[in-house]
């Protein structure tokens, strides 16, 4: 059933893409919060030359192109393949 | 919020720099960018015939091409000279910018690029408008993307007079006219061909520079940033690497960062690059691309940052430029001498230029494909009428452009661009996610969305401190945020919904299937 395939997809793509901006949401804003509200934890050095701060700032930046890649790769393969599946069944008609 | 403040009387530089002095260096890199940009004008005028190689380069760029390009938009002078600025004088607190500005990007990806692709055509509003009715949605949605790209404009022009005149000596006045010329010839003639590689020029110039000031600085700490920031925190103390007095009150930095998150994904002149690659699928790797450049270079002003504090220090950088907006150009200085600020200025000036030209384009494709063609002609225009209009259109914004930016001179561009976010992120965003996910929402729950979305966030920035207070000398300000968006975006979406529950548009639930067919699988 092509409308049944399509509907899961559709379906998919949508939990996926939602989940992956709460998750984004969740690392900015959890930053953001931190900043606010946890200044000491934020100023505590690591080691000489790296707080917690500056280490978490770098990771949001890096956290935040993981995120495009891990959507990327799952767009790339399964909901590509799932549209030409969908393009190749309805195609005949 | 950030950054080049436009500052009033003469910089006094205290400092032994030649800042402000007539640079030969930055002259023959700036002749060499304006001769390479025109040549490809030239070039891309030849290849513009129909409105779809107007708008949107007749959807051949490649998503690398794209993805520089999108980067070359959305790179600022804010970004830039602002954050390096902040950084070197304030630590911390600056590098909560450097995040900031990118934590949008991810958004546009899962939510919009590809829908947007897909779904509409040249603007924003051909995917909001593809199942509710034409002519409201249409110039509700003008309303937004004209708000943005004006305010935006302004900062951009604004930020370009007074930076020109720090780095050249050339008169404020003269500058902005330079840059409205200059983005004219680009957007006339060449369309979003030529506006692309003027953006893939300009991307590649500004990370090249960047990467070498940060390769420089790196070069003087054993290649090791940790070094870098020790270097600096046994200058200034500890304090530069922890949160200072900049984000004192938390809801203002929650409702910047909501603004700086959603905003990105409501931008016009970023929305519509989406429509120059062939395909969803290259949407998509484009954002992918723009990313990570955009990330490299936010990562580098780390670097840049807190290496214009130790190498030039904090003091010296606001004695030439109150805002700290010369950090990166001074690091070049003490760096690489005159021809390398030379080079470093002229980069800055090729930045400010590229991202005007994309603005105007945008906010002509609102006036002529919104609003002329789809309103006026209710869709019944010839490609040449079209063109023609459209033309039109870029003549008349980049007038208003230069016009506003002489206008507003003096005042504070990072505040200006950061109320574009909000009001992209409250007037536009909200109804792009309601229109092409809500089966259920209406014409009239997303017009209204659209307009208070993008009116509240108007007459709240009207009533914040920032205008009330730091502008109009008031005591009190009746709203107490800087930005609105922690109150506009949720209001926008509350609007939309409620509206849309409360009529019926029996059209817009009939076209959603096929609607939502298209935003997956494209064209038939």
């Amino acid at each position: 059933m092509s409308e049944h395939r399509f509907r899961s997809l559709a379906e998919t793509r949508w939990r996926i893409a939602v989940s992956l901006t709460a998750v984004m949401v969740a690392i900015y804003f959890g930053f953001i919060l931190l900043i606010a509200y946890n200044k000491p934890l934020m100023g505590r050095l690591l080691t000489r030359g790296l707080s917690v701060g500056v280490l978490l700032g770098a990771l949001v930046i890096v956290l935040s192109w993981v995120l495009t890649w891990i959507y990327v790769r799952w767009a790339n393969t399964h909901y590509d393949a799932g549209l030409d599946q969908l393009r190749r069944a309805e195609a005949p008609r | 919020m950030i950054i080049l403040q436009a500052t009033q009387g003469p910089a006094v530089p205290a400092v032994a720099t030649r800042i402000g002095e007539p640079n030969a260096v930055a002259m023959v890199f700036f002749f060499a960018f304006i001769a390479i940009t025109i040549g490809i004008t030239y070039w891309a005028a030849r290849r513009t015939r129909t409105t779809e190689d107007f708008y949107a380069a007749a959807r051949s760029i490649t998503p690398g091409q794209n993805g520089f390009a999108l980067a070359g938009d959305y790179m600022s002078a804010a970004s830039f000279l602002g954050i390096a600025g902040l950084v070197s004088t304030t630590g911390f607190d600056g590098l909560i910018y450097s995040t900031g500005w990118l934590v949008g990007w991810p958004v546009v990806l899962f939510l919009i690029a590809e829908p947007l692709r897909n779904i509409g055509k040249y603007t924003f509003a051909d995917v909001v408008a593809a199942r509710l009715r034409q002519t409201p949605v249409r110039i509700a949605a003008a309303l937004g993307t004209l708000a943005t790209v004006t305010l935006y404009l302004i900062a951009q022009m604004v930020g370009a007079g007074g930076l020109i005149r720090l780095m050249f000596g050339l008169s404020y006045e003269t500058a902005i006219v330079i840059v409205g010329a200059a983005m004219l010839a680009y957007v006339l003639f060449g369309g979003m061909i030529a506006t692309t590689w003027v953006q893939i020029v300009k991307a590649g110039l500004l990370l090249g520079g960047a990467a070498l000031l940060a390769l420089m600085v790196l070069s003087k700490f054993g290649m090791n940033p940790v070094a870098l920031f020790a270097a600096a925190a046994d200058k200034y103390g500890a304090g530069v690497l922890a949160p200072g007095k900049l984000v004192a009150a938390p809801l203002d930095a929650i409702s910047l960062g909501m603004a700086l998150m959603f905003g990105t994904a409501g931008l016009p002149h970023i929305l519509m690059r989406f429509y120059t690659v062939p395909d969803a699928r290259a949407a998509r790797t484009s954002v992918f691309y723009a990313t990570g450049l955009i990330g490299v270079f936010y990562l580098m002003t780390f670097v840049l940052g807190f290496g214009a504090m130790v190498l030039v220090g904090p003091e010296a950088i606001k004695a030439v430029d109150k805002g700290g907006n010369m950090a990166a150009p001074l690091l070049a200085e003490v760096l690489g001498g005159t021809p390398f600020l030379g080079f470093i200025a002229a980069v800055a000036f090729a930045t400010i230029l590229a991202v005007v030209a994309g603005l105007t384009l945008s906010g002509a494709a609102a006036l002529s494909h919104d609003l002329w063609v789809n309103v006026v002609r209710h869709g019944e225009a010839d490609s040449r009428e079209q063109l023609r209009v459209a033309r039109f259109a870029t003549i008349a914004l980049g007038v208003v452009a230069v016009l506003l930016g002489i206008l507003f001179k003096g005042q504070n561009v990072a505040y200006m661009v950061s109320l574009a976010f909000a009001i992209a992120a409250s007037g536009n965003f909200p109804a792009l996610v309601l229109s092409i996910f809500w089966r259920r929402c209406t014409t009239e729950g997303v017009v209204s969305s659209m307009v208070l979305g993008t009116l509240s966030t108007l007459v709240l920035i009207w009533l914040s401190p920032t205008i009330q207070v730091d502008i109009l000398k008031h005591t009190g300000a009746w709203f107490p945020l800087k930005n609105p968006a922690l109150v506009t975006i949720p209001l926008s979406f509350a609007v939309g919904v409620l509206v849309s529950l409360a009529t019926r548009d029996e059209i817009a639930v009939e076209r959603f299937a096929a609607v939502e067919r298209r935003m997956h699988v494209g064209e038939a």
